[in-house]
């Protein structure tokens, strides 16, 4: 068997083309507005939590704040920046297969990936220190004072919320894995690299959630003390 | 043409080449992209939970035959009526239309060879079966007794039924609904042919869109809810149980944000269906074409904007309570915009009375009924003395089955000769269609009378004095499933004895009917250029066409 | 599949085919972005130490909607993208609105009839 005769780029990303669209640009809009649509379901998703906490926190704000004292806000801090920090990367690997640098754009993908580790490790070290303390809601769960109810609310919510927001982030992980593993291959080419386009739009998509759950979880009970 | 060298011999008739021609074995239905197959997968799958959740129908209506609770214990009727509602909601009315009717045709008719993502659509399908064994096992291991609205927190704390794995199912298949809104909006968006632009898509396509709008919007909040009520089961995570300090409002709140536009779900594609139909069979252009495609988009978002006329007697403020009542209201508003246009089509149309045009008759009075009591639900204090009582289950029955299942059985057989390449009986399936509408208000009917009166829903027993219309439901129940199993009947025969249908069979305008049935796996030999406006029919000229 | 022509701009959508051409966002904006998205965390953080009352919490949620705000625009370049990706965003945003504001418009007023006050013991 002969060895196939290596693609152009341009046969490359004409074999890209499935058969049932027209042209590359088509076959991009769709995917680009497939994926906006389900980040749309996913602020649905998770609107759901934060109609919960709002609903919650709304019928007791002293109790979700003293709550919030019990969450560190150093780490909280970190692993907000963490996440920034791999948006950009995410971002820059974007760019790096539009103008077609593969070396850099495998860097990038490596990055963004060993940021999603950093941030998970840290959440990892934040839920364990909590369950130590006893906040994790259940018959264990125990919180001093008159602020038990609202307290295991918040925490109900902490956990289900961080916990949804964790399990994208392994989502993600995997799918950035699968991208470099693609990459090294060489499969992308800046004619065809929407897969990676569409995933930095669902990674920046988990970094917003992140954005708004900071302040609501970590911030809300700091001025009190 | 190679057909004046070789001249066709006698004996044989070549092979039409056509997606149902085009692979033969398992693997080439179980692994098919082609959005026509993968359709007639969720119509085999699809039909096989109607007639489950038909059973426990069957098997409630026969307890309730007579007044003293004699067929079923108690705790067993509560594990039939949610498996009926679980089964006939998620698993039969939400995908009906949408994952069969509008898989096969919306890429048809707007010229596209498939879907924009094929892989995604048969992903779909595959979540769909899924969902649907999770849920199957709930059943063969005991059942689930929650009722199909998993109330907290008897469904987090008391209920000892399979919730979790019931509810798993649910939350499965509605990665399935998602996937296939998802795969439409884009579709529509991006893949419509030259020439094809928004007004003049077919009414069909645009009901689709807006149920795309709701699958996508909507589902994702049950899905949320459902893990909530998991986290609550399994993790002790306190979020509707007031001994953990919820509110098991909120929890209604979720789930009815889904849940009521879950109905427009399952009779905004029925609405398409008809609006295909009606100007079909009238030889008439749509009245008001482009009131009836806003009104299905006005639907979908007014859907929106009224759950809480399911809770006026759950605790909910009063004042959210009249907010959701005027609300209400306003849905009537493009409901009735698009009765009217059917009937203003109908209008001097030359009607020819086939068996689709029946079922669409029998949509528009029935769904009539449906949309009108529901007025009466919406009126906050007509709503407390009805509300848990026949009257209710009458209502979303006329709009369920009166409206939906109609629009699905007209759209089946309208679409029939399209899909299989054959004709089926005529004589026969206006007799079902007949039956069906029979059988239908016979059930039905009498339930708003005792409901009115007072019989209320989720009893195994009742005072004798309801039981001559219980009868009669039942009676009624009985002929309907009759009506129900004659076209699976006959349309497996017509798949081996139908004569072959023409391209064209109804002489309709759409572009599905300007390729060959069964049509080839893309769709059309070349791409179609639109050139004219929907809906072109001449009175008169064409009826021969349709005899 | 051969019918692959420049004359297949059909549909409604004039950028359906073959107009839309990709963007290309410099490096420095987006680092400029960067930079702001880590300021703005360290300010939140430091003004929640700060009793501002009730508008802490305004603050709070005003920075985060700027921040995020800033990924949408420039990371997820829908500042350079067609208008109908901003509609998607809107309309998943109003849902959103419409489910929270829905659902509290119940909550909200629910003390407002003397009747159904809740139980203080």
């Amino acid at each position: 068997m002969a060895e196939p005769k290596p693609l152009s780029r341009e046969e490359y990303a004409a074999s890209r083309l499935q058969h049932h669209f027209v042209s590359m640009a088509q076959q991009r809009d769709a995917s680009t507005l497939a994926m906006w649509v389900f980040l749309v379901t996913e602020i649905l998703f998770f609107g759901g939590f934060f109609l919960t906490y709002t609903v919650y926190r709304w019928q007791d704000p002293v109790g979700f704040a003293h709550a919030s004292q019990h969450m560190d806000i150093v780490l909280g801090t970190v692993n907000t920046a963490v996440l920034i920090i791999s948006s950009l990367t995410m971002a820059m690997a974007v760019h790096s297969a539009a103008t077609g640098r593969r070396k850099a754009l495998l860097g990038y993908l490596s990055l963004t990936i060993l940021l999603g580790f950093a941030f998970l490790g840290i959440k990892a070290v934040e839920y364990t220190d909590h369950i130590e303390h006893h906040l994790f809601p259940g018959p264990s769960f125990h919180f001093p004072g008159p602020d038990k109810p609202a307290a295991q609310m918040f925490f109900s919510l902490y956990f289900g919320m961080t916990g949804l927001h964790a399990l994208h982030m392994i989502i993600g992980i995997g799918i950035v894995g699968t991208l470099l593993v693609m990459a090294w291959r060489g499969r992308f080419t800046p004619e065809y690299h929407s897969p990676i386009e569409v995933t930095g739009l669902y990674w920046h998509f988990v970094d917003i959630v992140w954005i708004f759950l900071f302040p609501l979880l970590y911030l809300i009970g700091r001025h009190l003390k | 043409m190679s057909a004046e060298l070789t001249p066709p011999r006698l004996d044989e008739t070549p092979p039409r080449a056509s997606y149902l021609t085009a692979g033969y074995g398992v693997k080439s239905w179980l692994l098919t992209r082609d959005h026509k197959r993968i359709a007639l997968l969720y119509l085999a799958s699809i039909t096989f939970f109607f007639f489950l959740g038909g059973l426990f129908a069957l098997l409630i209506r026969l307890e309730l035959l007579t007044p003293e609770g004699d067929l079923v214990q108690p705790e067993t009727y509560n594990k039939l009526f949610t498996m009926h509602g679980i089964v006939m909601v998620f698993f039969f009315l939400i995908p009906s239309i949408p994952a069969v009717l509008g898989n096969f045709f919306i890429p048809m008719m707007i010229g596209a060879k498939d879907l924009a993502f094929p892989r995604l659509n048969l992903l779909s399908w595959y979540i769909y079966m899924i969902g649907g064994l999770f849920t199957l096992w709930a059943v063969v291991h005991g059942g689930v007794d929650t009722g199909w609205t998993f109330y907290a927190p008897f469904s987090t704390v008391s209920s000892s039924s399979h919730v979790i794995p019931a509810a798993l199912g649910i939350f499965i298949t509605g990665f399935s609904s998602i996937l296939t809104g998802l795969n439409f909006i884009v579709t529509i968006h991006t893949m419509r042919a030259p020439g094809m632009t928004w007004f003049r898509l077919p009414l069909f396509v645009w009901s689709h869109y807006a149920t795309s709008l709701i699958f996508v919007l909507g589902t994702p909040v049950i899905a949320v809810t459902i893990l909530l009520v998991a986290l609550e089961r399994v993790l002790h995570l306190g979020f509707f149980d007031p001994a953990l300090g919820g509110d098991p409002v909120l929890f209604q709140h979720l789930f009815w944000f889904y849940s009521h536009p879950a109905v427009y779900i399952m009779v905004l594609p029925a609405m398409g269906v008809v609006s295909e139909i009606v100007p079909t069979f009238a030889r008439k252009s749509v009245f008001g074409y482009r009131f009836v495609a806003y009104a299905s988009v006005a639907i979908a978002v007014l859907g929106f904007l009224v759950w809480g006329h399911h809770m006026f007697v759950s605790g909910q403020s009063v004042y959210a309570g009249l907010f959701f009542s005027l609300l209400s209201f306003c849905v009537a508003i493009p409901s009735a915009v698009k009765v009217f246009n059917w009937t203003a089509t109908m209008y001097k149309g030359s009607i020819s009375w086939r068996t689709p045009m029946l079922y669409a008759f029998g949509f528009v009075g029935l769904f009539t009924i449906g949309g009108l009591t529901g007025l009466f639900l919406a009126t906050l204090g007509v709503d407390v003395h009805v509300h848990d009582t026949y009257f209710i289950i009458a209502h979303f029955h006329y709009i369920m089955v009166g409206g939906a299942i109609m629009g699905y059985l007209g759209g089946i057989h309208y679409w029939w000769p399209k899909m299989s390449g054959k004709m089926y009986p005529e004589g026969l399936a206006k007799f079902a269609a007949f039956v069906v509408f029979v059988g239908f208000n016979l059930t039905f009917f009498p339930q708003f009378i005792v409901g009115y009166l007072g019989m209320p829903r989720r009893y195994h027993s009742y005072p004798p004095e309801f039981q001559v219309l219980n009868v009669m439901s039942t009676a009624g129940a009985s002929i309907l499933g009759f009506g129900y199993v004659l076209p699976l009947a006959y349309l497996f025969w017509s798949m081996r004895y139908g004569k072959d249908a023409s391209s064209n069979p109804w002489g309709a305008t759409g572009l599905e009917w300007r390729t060959p049935s069964p049509p080839p796996t893309e769709n059309f030999p070349v791409t179609p250029v639109v050139d004219w406006e929907p809906y072109e029919y001449r009175p008169k000229t064409e009826v021969a066409a349709v005899g | 599949m051969s019918d692959a022509t420049g004359a297949h701009a059909g549909g409604g959508d004039p950028v359906r085919h073959g107009a839309m051409t990709e963007h290309i966002v410099s490096p420095r904006i987006y680092l400029a972005v960067f930079a702001i998205l880590i300021l703005m965390t360290g300010t939140t953080t430091a003004v929640s130490f700060v009793d501002l009352g009730p508008w802490n919490t305004v603050v709070a949620l005003a920075i985060a909607v700027f921040k995020a705000t800033l990924v949408v625009l420039f990371f997820m370049h829908i500042k350079y993208s067609r208008p109908l990706m901003r509609i998607v965003i809107f309309g998943g945003l109003f849902w959103l609105a419409i489910l929270l504001l829905l659902t509290l418009s119940d909550f909200m007023t629910r003390g407002w009839l003397p009747v159904f006050q809740r139980f203080e013991p």
